[in-house]
């Protein structure tokens, strides 16, 4: 068991600045340094054609972080219109079920259009209103991310271009429906396998032609330096809330802290605070598809080795001759070939684990939530899930898991249905 | 000034023997640079095309190798990586088919257009040296801009590789210098920004651009991106040194493709007329020599 002694002890006016700058310095929260990496991590791998446009975004990011007003806007949105802080949720029914340590959920499920991608949507948003622009682009996999931007986009009144694979926009009706409800324009991206790395590709070479008026929003803590940082830092409010709310309920840290991966984002987010307790684990779960040694998984970091794609430095699904290879997962969400460069690094570094969880699994883990909780949960975190299920029983009943319930079920109905034999 | 263009290299040597013709004229003209995809429609077609390019009047020939995922591109140099990959294309097959070609011309520069992941999976340093060895003169890396540079240009410089820089019409004049730092050959104006095989950029929007680049380098400049009919190419080595087509020689490769995606017996033939054509529109454009240019 942890005993949190970080908890309400803050730099006081009379701390040694030579400690505080070696604190800082023993810190693993405040990378990237300044070319945005992490260790060999990250970086800004982009045409020139961009390069300017990503400086400019890294300037404007950096001021509106320094400015009060910024701050107080999202904020405001965030309680709002997003709905935070959401709710802890300890799962007594699992737990039980479960037979081991005590499993809380981080219920970022129930945030405004069902999962955590609008935290960093919100950020975003305002930042492109800062910087005056008109036109949002952004890359979709499962859809949500796709659902969130839209979102903004209607509340804003600014148009909206979604870019998708094939495969996905196939797998993932309800959300493209959604999506063009919004007032998006969903393209299908035809090609490669139709899926999130070519939605990426097709949303870049958007960017690349219509630079003057239009902002990407990436939806993942991937892509060119700053963005990797800047996702985080939106995503944080994840692990920041959680910790001050299972300090309330339980006085402690957690034991270990589960998130699934596919870019990263709502690991990143819940990881984040936590980077500098050295007793919590943090487990990040891949998508091992049809198993780990199929050849058909999206687990970058088990399966992978460093490369560049899409702008930065990071684990990436590859074959020999550095071409990079297709992802598989059940999951739309999770159907990447890489991992945001963040993640490479805690994983080279050993602070945080990467497992991987098949298809079959999470499915079993979607079920075992929605019975056990009365929470559909969505097929991405259904995979922490069944990480979940995997390693509480071996804890202690004294033992806490922190899991970050980052999106909600009823987009995946349809695809589960289809795996179980049932005709809708 | 920034950059430079390296003595005793083919890319510097053809430049300035076009700038200023051995013939005495005092009338050079610019240089038409075509591209090809490397293993498109397959080795041989794709060999049998870069082997005919100088004689249809290619001045340096450009090779593109495929990656799966070439972001700056648009859908007819995607679709060409993809038939390039399917038909086996690795970087060492790229590396042979410049050692095949140079078997039979020592003079004609060949610059490689690539992404950095297969040359990371390679080996920067092996890389390079074996494309030296192999006969290739210059590198353009898409996605490696100035910023990340430091990583390919020691190896680069050992193996006697120009590292041929992109410069963009987003490149603001400050970025310039930083931009043209270490490269050489010659400096690549993207003249729209966008992807390949999209759109053109006006007569007047070269006009208005080359200047900029010009203040900042005393290196050759090619312009690429858009430039599709023989006009345009004259109206391109106008303002700059040289111009870069590439997507319409591939539409005329892909349209003469069986319904397999393989050559038909006119395809090398049809890419060629079609290089003899820009080829006959650059040196249209004859310029006479300024003082500035010697």
């Amino acid at each position: 068991m942890n005993t949190d002694t970080q908890i309400g002890e803050r730099p006081t006016m009379t701390r040694d600045v030579t400690a505080a700058l070696a604190e800082r310095a023993n810190s693993l929260r405040h990378g990237p340094d300044e070319r945005g990496r992490f260790g060999i991590f990250g970086g800004r791998f982009v045409a020139e054609t961009l390069m300017p446009l990503i400086l400019e975004l890294e300037a404007a990011y950096e001021a509106a972080k320094a400015d009060p007003e910024f701050r107080r806007d999202l904020d405001f949105h965030l309680k709002d219109y997003v709905g935070r802080p959401s709710p802890l949720w300890l799962a007594r029914r699992l737990t039980a079920e479960l037979g081991g340590a005590r499993i809380y959920l981080k219920r970022e499920e129930l945030n405004h259009t069902g999962s955590h991608k609008l935290n960093n949507v919100m950020g975003q948003i305002l930042l492109a209103r800062r910087m005056g622009r008109t036109r949002i682009i952004a890359e979709t996999g499962a859809g949500q991310h796709g659902v969130a931007t839209a979102t903004v986009c209607a509340l804003f009144g600014l148009k909206c271009v979604i870019y998708m694979g094939a495969t996905d926009v196939e797998r993932q009706q309800p959300n493209v429906f959604r999506m063009r409800l919004l007032g998006a324009e969903v393209h299908a991206v035809q090609s490669g396998a139709g899926t999130l790395k070519d939605a990426m590709n097709d949303a870049l070479r958007d960017w690349v032609a219509n630079v003057h008026d239009t902002y990407y929003l990436i939806g993942t803590v991937a892509g060119p330096h700053p963005y990797p940082a800047m996702v985080r830092d939106f995503q944080c409010v994840i692990g920041d809330e959680s910790r001050a709310q299972l300090q309330e309920a339980e006085g402690r840290l957690p034991d270990a802290v589960v998130a699934s991966v596919g870019g990263g984002s709502n690991a990143m987010g819940i990881f984040h605070a936590f980077l500098d307790d050295p007793a919590v684990r943090l487990i990040g779960v891949e998508a091992a598809g049809r198993g780990l040694d199929s050849g058909e998984q999206a687990a970058s970091i088990s399966r992978g080795r460093p490369g560049v794609l899409h702008g930065n430095r990071t684990y990436l699904l590859q074959d020999d001759e550095g071409q990079i290879t297709e992802a598989h997962s059940i999951s739309a969400g999770l159907d990447y070939p890489g991992i945001g460069p963040e993640h490479s690094w805690l994983h080279e570094i050993g602070r945080a684990e990467y497992v991987g969880i098949t298809d079959q699994e999470a499915l079993d883990a979607f079920q075992l939530c929605t019975r056990t909780e009365g929470i559909i949960p969505a097929l991405e975190c259904a995979h922490a899930l069944a990480h979940v299920a995997k390693i509480a029983p071996k804890m202690g009943q004294d033992d806490i898991i922190l899991m970050n319930l980052s999106g909600r079920g009823d987009k995946d109905i349809f695809t589960v249905a289809k795996h179980l034999g049932v005709t809708l | 000034m920034s950059g430079a263009a390296k003595p005793g290299r083919r890319i510097a040597a053809r430049f300035a023997e076009l700038a200023n013709p051995a013939d005495g004229s005092g009338v050079g003209r610019g240089a038409l640079i075509p591209f090809l995809e490397a293993c498109d429609p397959d080795y041989e077609t794709s060999l049998a095309i870069l082997r005919g390019m100088p004689a249809a009047g290619a001045d340096l020939i450009e090779i593109g190798v495929p990656f799966t995922d070439p972001m700056a591109d648009g859908p007819t140099i995607q679709a060409a990586a993809k038939r390039g990959l399917r038909a086996g294309s690795t970087l060492s097959r790229v590396l042979e088919m410049v050692r095949r070609f140079r078997e039979g011309d020592s003079t004609t520069p060949v610059v490689l257009m690539g992404y950095l992941n297969p040359i990371e999976s390679y080996g920067a340093e092996r890389f390079c040296t074996d494309a030296g060895a192999a006969g290739v003169d210059g590198l353009i890396v898409v996605d490696l801009p100035s910023e990340e540079a430091d990583l390919l240009e020691a190896p680069a410089e050992a193996a006697g590789l120009d590292i041929i820089r992109l410069v963009a019409p987003t490149t603001t004049a400050e970025r310039l210098g930083l931009v043209l730092r270490g490269a050489s050959g010659f400096v690549y104006y993207v003249s729209i920004a966008g992807i390949t095989g999209t759109r053109s950029a006006s007569e007047a929007d070269l006009a208005a651009a080359l200047p900029k680049v010009r203040a900042a380098t005393d290196m050759p400049v090619a312009i690429g991106f858009g430039i599709r009919t023989p006009a345009q190419a004259a109206g391109a080595v106008r303002v700059a040194d040289a111009a870069v087509v590439a997507s319409v020689l591939i539409e005329t490769l892909a349209s003469s493709l069986d319904a397999d995606g393989r050559a038909g017996p006119d395809t090398v033939r049809l890419v060629l007329d079609q290089v003899a054509a820009l080829a006959d529109g650059v040196r249209s454009a004859r310029r006479a020599l300024i003082s500035t240019e010697i």
